[in-house]
């Protein structure tokens, strides 16, 4: 039979299976990793045809320079005190993330995920856009909370499920959801947030609003159906909305291969949805700045989305389910060409003299005082594992506006098998 | 001056079909909130490919009617977008056979939006789409997926059997600030289908239900109501059933009692009961297939809660636990027949 086949001489097909470049073990060496000079990328107009950002799309959008200089095209000429306050951000949230992460090694809660090595993004992006724009992001964009000032207590009272957490012990911890702060309820399941995000920037566009929408998902989720819905949306209909994809390389132990970063770049998908698309240096505070502010002005001109790529490393495990050294080599975190985006903008500030090893060693101190000093505050409305600290009948609040009879029957048949148990689970 | 108002009074109501009420129902809405936002595939320009939105968008404008890309995922993530900003958006899905890309939209947001942000933000959209047989749509344009919803907590679900309930529903779907599936039986877009194929088609001309009032007016989710008072059995149906069981009722010459659902959740538990232990038997009917289907659900509730008034077993007419056929679609159908020997069944021993 196969002799008969008129393509019997051609070799037998074989299956490309992506494998990262290191795993456990490995030497690590990154220098196939192409870091373009900081300042060697262009800076179009905000009105440039969605056509014309091939280039853009495969580079990388940078401007502090390997002596903590801000340069090119990009520098967004920040204020020195506003560098400073996004220095205390991201300071902050990952002295938070440090304390949150050991709580949950404590037993004072059941999950947490850090930001650690991708400060930049979130911090940096919130501060380039507008207070009253609306954020969609995913579960590691809790920096937005913080810049934009969410009581730390208020984000412990969530992770720890106790008396004073607002969405009533509902939800997985980090899942939080802060309308007044513009941050939009976060789901576990990934990337439907992003077309939830264009529907919000479309309703603003028909309503003459001038509020924009921002949203964000990691590498790995891009290959959800949902990341090519949103896109497709957004470009149909100009959405004023900054869809940012968070390249970390590694989604929990499949790296960025799995999503399709072999064979291109995220930020080049924007290109065939005739979306404007940058790819930027995640850890580069400044260069996210620049980029989210301009985004946002394109969008906010009623020129449409921009796609922005944050070329970043996930510094430490995926959540404290995880144990990365079981997939990838100890070497990566350190090795990383792009460095460290908080030792990046505090070394940047103290080579224009607006910093020093002191004030940031002080400030450090300060900013773990105050988030021990959160915590001390939460963990007084109780932590998980200490008895139920909401009302036990609210379980069956906000399914509906309106408690319909089977969820009454429901709620009384729980109120009897507490009392009948002997067990008081609503009570401490 | 009198003569006037009574004159007004009776041009209010016309006869429409189901297409016709539910494109009223729409333009009622619009005109009185700003908020109401339609959208689907096909539904701007062209006024959708069953006509449910033609005029619309000439009337209300792009930025309120509008036609997307083909993806259902799309549809419902940019509609609860558009509701948590403060819209209320009326997406349509094309056919029910076609909503599955969206289930994670709809199940995993939609339905628990309020209830994982503890009411920051809601999903007040009323998702529109065609549903049910008995067109020859076979396999993708015929299904009856509303057991898959009625298991999400946080969904409501609703469907009308005639065009006077499909306006008043459709309003007060669209009013409620759940997510709400609405489907619509497209079997009876046109007329009442009482289950013979074979016999000329009608329409809705002369049933009561195609007297539809041409403004304002609501019919509340979560009420059943009887559509045939009887004491020998009840039959609990919804959409295209309720008019082929009422047919063969009558021919068949059982005095039963027929209720149509109306809204599956929230259900009218306290009509079912009722009506349930007035008659002792119960018969459930629906197109969708049997394993799994809400059928199971209101058989179990009925047994549960009228146990004791039950003169015979519970009696589930369904479609049959296979793909919706094409060239068979009336040997699958529940039809006539099949309710006929269910009836028999379940009255034999009165």
């Amino acid at each position: 039979m196969a002799s008969e086949h008129p393509r019997a001489n051609l070799p037998p097909l074989s299956l490309h299976v992506p494998e990262p470049r290191f795993r456990p073990g490995d030497p690590v060496d990154f220098a196939a990793v192409d870091v373009p000079a900081a300042g060697s990328a262009r800076r179009p107009d905000t009105a440039t045809p969605a056509g014309e950002f091939h280039e853009l799309a495969y580079t990388l959008v940078r401007v502090l320079d390997d002596d903590g200089q801000a340069v090119g095209p990009w520098d967004p000429k920040l204020s020195p005190d506003m560098l400073r306050r996004m220095l205390r951000s991201m300071v902050q949230l990952r002295a938070f993330d440090e304390r949150m992460f050991r709580a949950q090694r404590q037993g004072k809660t059941s999950f947490y995920m850090k930001a650690l090595g991708e400060e930049a993004v979130a911090i940096a992006a919130a501060y380039a856009l507008d207070r009253d724009d609306m954020c969609f992001p995913s579960y590691r964009q809790q920096g937005l909370l913080i810049a934009r000032g969410y009581p730390l207590v208020e984000m412990m009272n969530q992770i720890y499920s106790n008396s004073g957490d607002k969405l009533g012990g509902k939800q997985l911890p980090i899942m939080y959801s802060a309308k007044d702060f513009g941050f939009f309820s976060i789901s576990g399941n990934l990337t439907t947030q992003y077309p939830q995000a264009v529907g919000w920037a479309m309703a603003s566009a028909a309503q003459g609003d001038t509020r924009i929408a921002a949203t964000w998902c990691g590498e790995g989720s891009t290959a959800e159906g949902d990341f090519h819905s949103a896109c497709t949306f957004a470009a149909v209909y100009r959405a004023p909305v900054v869809l940012n994809v968070v390249n970390n390389q590694w989604a929990i132990s499949s790296f960025s291969g799995f999503a399709g970063a072999e064979a291109t770049t995220f930020a080049a998908r924007a290109v065939g949805y005739g979306i404007a698309g940058l790819r930027v240096d995640g850890n580069d505070a400044l260069a996210v700045y620049a980029a989210t502010q301009w985004a946002a002005e394109r969008a906010r001109t009623n020129q449409g989305p921009t796609l922005i790529e944050h070329f970043t490393y996930r510094a430490e495990g995926h959540s404290t389910s995880d144990d990365p050294t079981q997939y990838r080599s100890a070497g990566e975190p350190n090795a990383w060409p792009l460095g460290d985006p908080v030792r990046r903008l505090k070394d940047h500030l103290i080579a224009v003299g607006e910093w020093d090893e002191e004030r940031h060693a002080a400030q450090d101190k300060e900013v773990a005082e105050e988030v021990k000093a959160a915590q001390k505050e939460a963990e007084k409305n109780g932590i998980l594992g200490h008895g139920l600290h909401q009302p036990l009948d609210s379980l069956f609040d906000g399914v509906f506006e309106e408690m319909p009879w089977h969820l009454k029957e429901q709620r009384q048949q729980m109120l009897d098998e507490e009392t009948a148990s002997g067990r008081p689970w609503a009570r401490k | 001056m009198d003569t006037i108002e009574t004159a007004a009074v009776e041009t209010d109501t016309v006869r429409m079909n189901m297409i016709q009420a539910i494109n009223s129902a729409l333009d009622v809405m619009m005109a009185r909130d700003a908020t109401v936002t339609v959208m689907g595939e096909d539904v701007g320009y062209f006024g959708g490919v069953f006509r449910a939105t033609a005029g619309l968008q000439g009337k209300y404008g792009k930025t309120r009617v509008f036609d997307t890309p083909i993806t259902e995922i799309g549809i419902i993530g940019v509609a609860i977008g558009m509701g948590a900003y403060g819209l209320r958006p009326v997406p349509e899905i094309q056919f029910a056979d076609y909503i599955y890309p969206a289930l994670d939209q709809l199940v995993s947001e939609a339905a628990r939006l309020r209830y994982r942000s503890a009411g920051e933000f809601t999903a007040p959209i009323t998702v529109r789409s065609p549903y049910g047989g008995g067109i020859f749509g076979g396999q993708t344009h015929s299904q009856s997926p509303e057991g898959i919803f009625t298991h999400v907590s946080g969904i409501k679900t609703v469907i009308p059997s005639t065009p006077y309930d499909a306006k008043g529903l459709l309003i007060a779907a669209i009013e409620d600030n759940d997510p709400v599936l609405f489907l619509e039986p497209k079997r009876i877009y046109n007329g009442p289908f009482n289950g013979y194929w074979d016999r000329p088609a009608e329409n809705w001309s002369k049933h009561p239900g195609g007297a539809v009032p041409s403004g304002y007016y609501r019919v509340e989710l979560g009420k059943a109501q009887v559509v045939r008072p009887g004491e020998a059995l009840t039959i609990l149906a919804y959409g295209t059933m309720v008019h082929v069981c009422r047919a063969v009722v009558e021919e068949a010459g059982v005095d039963a009692e027929i209720v149509d659902l109306r809204t599956l959740v929230p259900l009218d538990i306290e009509t079912i009961e009722a009506s349930v232990k007035k008659t002792g038997r119960c018969m459930i009917v629906h197109e969708a297939t049997r394993t799994g289907g809400f059928g199971a659900e209101l058989s179990a509730l009925v047994q549960e809660r009228c146990f004791y008034h039950l003169e015979a077993p519970i009696e589930r007419v369904t479609g049959f636990d296979t793909p919706y056929p094409h060239s068979l679609e009336w040997a699958y159908f529940p039809g006539p027949v099949r309710i006929g020997q269910a009836l028999e069944k379940i009255m034999k021993d009165v």
